[in-house]
């Protein structure tokens, strides 16, 4: 079949104040109607500048298009070459016979304007329909997205819905002139992992019934598997491969290639192991040495949460009384043994976050007890409570918004060591040295500042931070999830050596199945504030009891294109509100033990 | 230093300097009593050879005024603006930084002092505390502290809740600890972009004291006296606005400058 799109060596450069600097070079592809083509890669490898080189948008980031052919068949059978149309005809074929999916969709839909202004007003451009047909238009898009109650959603404003449902819009938006091509920008990367299933499927079925070609730019191996037909691995401005998926995922011929596919973590591929394992990565002799399973020692508990309670006030009307309250986290209770893992998940507001901050008293708890090796967390005051944080350490998401800006690293990482007074002088230098040292930085590093390193960096740095002080637990807040996916392998390999040397516990929040399946001993899941079901991995992961736990399960995408799960239509059950009237005292936690360990919240 | 040699650096530095040598030795060098000597017989003189910048409405050589009249100037500004910053930082800091009651008691202080105008404000206390240089700095200053707090305060609120402040916290690091070492840089570059704004508009402030009565007191002169006098004869005789309006526009361009250049070498990611 003759291909609609067909990009023959294409480079982007963008003009800065040190001349021009080199976005993409030499890449070429193909998509052939009714193909899926991902593109993948880490960041800075130019996947995004492709796709906005296609719809000639990277021009509104400052990037021009100085060498290359981007062909595209058009609607009526000429082809074009993007790369040197005027911009009228750029104007007809944007949104008209090309669509595109942004990753955000709160920032892609207009606050001001309703569903139904924003879906008709590309029909009434490009298709001169009247405003009956276009509104009678919008509502079978919706409809075709399966968004539920369509007709309502129409009249309403884009902060209504949810993040979910206003992707399905700006699917709709992109669908509504019937588009030969679709381009996806990381559609699903700011959403759950069971909204991003139920995308994922849509776009599939958009695809099949449609007859489209769809670009699908993405830095995650495992949607790849499960969406590709053929793939292109993007590094640094240049493409290193092409192939099927199969080909890619089962008989990569580059190294690069190769790399990228042992960092991804495979949900499943720790079934019948009892211990967290480090990962294999090509290059790193010290993790392959090491990669023998991290044990657990003698069962010995640090950390002991007792019907942990966290709520936060709804303020309203004209005096900001509290007119509600948001239950964050509710009646939870766990124990953490000293050198393991104990990994909370769950979706984005079910209150992960906030009961690691709540256990360190970043946040005040509502109620409940917070024990560490013998010590009642909740009951110290606040010149005690400071000295009880040496024992327990937090490293944080962002790597960037963690670290001071204005601070050297080794002042930063020196900080908590003097505010103990454990060092100082030429034996603080030592210990912070030796902190670089442990977290495998180099040793210059020491006299910088944070922006002149990268994100795997800087998160190094973090934990020589959280180390400084000998702590007993550090509560990791999804502390790989701004990583890409080869350096996240790394600083996972360093935690999980540095609990073996150091018998650390680890409280790891994450909302990445694949990689609590990796590095958790136990695994706690949560939802609306509760723990539904926790227990050893193995257990939970195995033979999931609670519905929601199965759910979640069934919605990650697996890295391996022969386990495809999202060819039919997905509908989850939507999380309902955290949010209750004050007085209101919700029924205390009772679970039932199912096997040794393992406890599931009874219905 | 590498900064500084930006041509927005040097023009900065460059007007800076020649303003700072002239409020400095201007006064040593210009004949004695040359500056308030009238003559009468050559009033509102257009600039020619024996006035360079003309004479004003009572016939005195507008070039020494200008020169006479920089130092007070910016004694004035530049007291009165460290004034502000010395009462608002510390007011804004902890407001922002503390948030909660402490927030609310001293942002309810700073809106009280905000309902007035700020020149109202100046002219309230100038006049309660009588004309002299001393109460002018300290009037400017209090009346301008309440803009520079609220800026502050916004800053501070926006970097307290910064994850690395948060990190802080949970290192054991005390409240003051982290606002001198966490909050303060980081609130800077704002306090600077502020301050050189605050000093254009306390050399007019110390005008309009000065045009009340309450300010610099004649026969010694200032830019903000001189604007002030040339109101009444614009028509006639433009250049008596012109000069020191030119004055206090180059001195607040050199400020601007210098400002946007010293935010950028104190920040080290422009490094």
């Amino acid at each position: 079949m003759k291909d609609i799109v067909s990009v023959d060596h294409l480079r982007v450069e963008f003009a800065t104040d040190g001349g021009p600097v080199v976005g993409v070079e030499d890449v070429s592809f193909t998509i052939a109607p009714g193909e899926t083509l991902c593109v993948v890669g880490e960041s800075g490898s130019g996947k995004s500048v492709t796709s906005l080189s296609l719809m000639r948008l990277v021009e509104f980031g400052g990037g021009t298009i100085t060498a290359g052919r981007l062909n595209f068949e058009r609607a009526d059978g000429t082809m074009l070459d993007v790369a040197a149309a005027p911009a009228q005809v750029m104007g007809a074929v944007r949104g008209h016979e090309i669509g595109m999916i942004f990753q955000e969709p709160m920032t892609a839909l207009n606050p001001v304007f309703t569903i139904e202004r924003q879906l008709t007003d590309g029909l009434i451009l490009h298709k001169g329909l009247t405003q009956e047909a276009a509104s009678a238009r919008a509502l079978e898009l919706l409809q075709s997205v399966r968004i539920p109650e369509p007709e309502r959603r129409l009249k309403q404003y884009p902060h209504e819905l949810s993040g979910g449902m206003r992707q399905r819009v700006v699917i709709a938006m992109a669908m509504a002139c019937d588009p030969k091509l679709l381009i996806a920008d990381e559609p699903t990367t700011a959403l759950d992992v069971t909204i991003q299933a139920e995308i994922l499927a849509l776009i599939n079925r958009l695809k099949r019934e449609n007859g489209m070609a769809v670009l699908f730019i993405t830095h995650d191996m495992a949607v790849v598997a499960q969406m590709a037909d053929r793939v292109v691995v993007m590094y640094r401005g240049r493409i290193v491969e092409t192939g099927t998926v199969n080909q890619i995922f089962e008989n990569p011929k580059e190294d690069y290639t190769k790399a990228l596919l042992a960092a991804v973590p495979k949900l499943g591929e720790m079934k019948g192991k009892p211990a967290p394992e480090k990962m294999r990565l090509i290059g790193d002799e010290a993790a392959r040495a090491a990669a023998a399973p991290v044990k657990a020692r003698v069962p010995e508990v640090l950390l002991q949460v007792k019907n942990l309670t966290t709520r936060f006030p709804v303020k309203g009307g004209i005096l900001r009384r509290t007119v509600a309250q948001v239950h964050a986290v509710e009646d939870v209770s766990f124990t953490l043994n000293v050198g393991e893992t104990l990994a909370l998940v769950g979706e984005s507001g079910c209150g992960k976050s906030s009961c690691g901050r709540s256990i360190l008293r970043l946040i005040e708890p509502t109620s409940g007890e917070v024990w560490i090796g013998g010590r009642d967390i909740g009951a110290l005051n606040r010149a005690d409570l400071r000295r009880a944080r040496a024992d327990m350490q937090m490293v944080f998401q962002d790597p960037f918004a963690s670290l001071n800006p204005y601070r050297r690293l080794k002042d930063q990482v020196a900080e908590p060591i003097q505010n103990f007074g454990l060092a100082t002088g030429a034996a603080l230098e030592a210990l912070v040295l030796q902190l670089f040292d442990r977290v495998r930085l180099p040793r210059d590093f020491m006299n910088r500042y944070p922006h002149e390193l990268s994100g795997g960096q800087r998160q190094r740095v973090a934990i020589a931070r959280a180390l400084a002080v000998n702590p007993k637990l550090i509560v990791a807040d999804e502390a790989v999830s701004a990583l890409d996916v080869s350096v996240q392998a790394q600083v996972l390999n360093l935690m999980m050596e540095l609990q073996e040397d150091l018998g650390l516990s680890y409280l790891f929040i994450s909302h990445d199945m694949a990689v609590v399946e990796r590095v958790a001993h136990h695994v706690g899941v949560m939802y609306l504030g509760r723990i539904v079901e926790i227990g050893p991995r193995s257990a939970v992961f195995d033979s999931p009891r609670h519905p929601y736990t199965q759910s979640l399960l069934s919605a990650v995408p697996i890295a391996d294109p022969r386990q495809r799960r999202f060819a039919e239509d997905l509908a989850f059950k939507p999380i309902t509100s955290p949010i209750f009237p004050l007085g209101h005292q919700p029924a205390p936690s009772t679970y039932t033990e199912v096997t040794p360990g393992h406890f599931v919240l009874s219905l | 230093m590498k900064r500084f040699k930006t041509t927005k650096g040097m023009i900065g530095i460059v007007l800076l300097s020649l303003i700072a040598l002239i409020a400095i030795f201007g006064p040593m060098v210009i004949p004695p009593d040359a500056a308030t000597a009238m003559d009468m017989r050559a009033r509102r003189a257009p600039p020619s050879l024996t006035h360079l910048f003309g004479t004003d409405q009572l016939g005195r050589d507008l070039l020494f005024r200008v020169i006479l009249g920089t130092r007070t100037s910016l004694e004035i500004a530049v007291s009165a603006v460290l004034m502000s910053v010395v009462l608002g930082l510390p007011l804004g800091l902890i407001s922002g930084y503390f948030g909660r009651w402490i927030d609310n008691v001293l942002m309810r202080f700073v809106d009280t002092l905000l309902a007035f105008p700020a020149l109202l404000l100046a002219l309230t206390i100038s006049a309660v505390l009588g004309p002299n240089i001393q109460n002018t700095i300290i009037a400017i200053g209090v009346a301008f502290t309440p803009y520079l707090a609220r800026i502050i305060r916004g800053e501070a609120l926006r970097v307290a809740q910064m994850p690395y402040v948060e990190a802080a916290r949970s290192s054991g690091t005390t409240d003051a600890m982290i606002m001198w070492r966490h909050v303060l840089p980081n609130i800077l570059p704002a306090v600077i972009v502020q301050a050189t704004i605050s000093l254009a508009f306390a050399i007019l402030a110390e005008a309009g004291l000065s045009f009340l009565g309450l300010g610099t007191q004649p026969p010694a002169a200032s830019w903000g006296l001189m604007i002030q006098a040339s109101r009444d004869q614009l028509d006639i005789a433009p250049w008596t606005a012109v000069v020191p309006g030119l004055a206090v526009a180059l001195t607040v361009l050199g400020l601007n400058m210098f400002g946007d250049v010293l935010r950028d070498i104190l920040d080290p990611r422009s490094k």
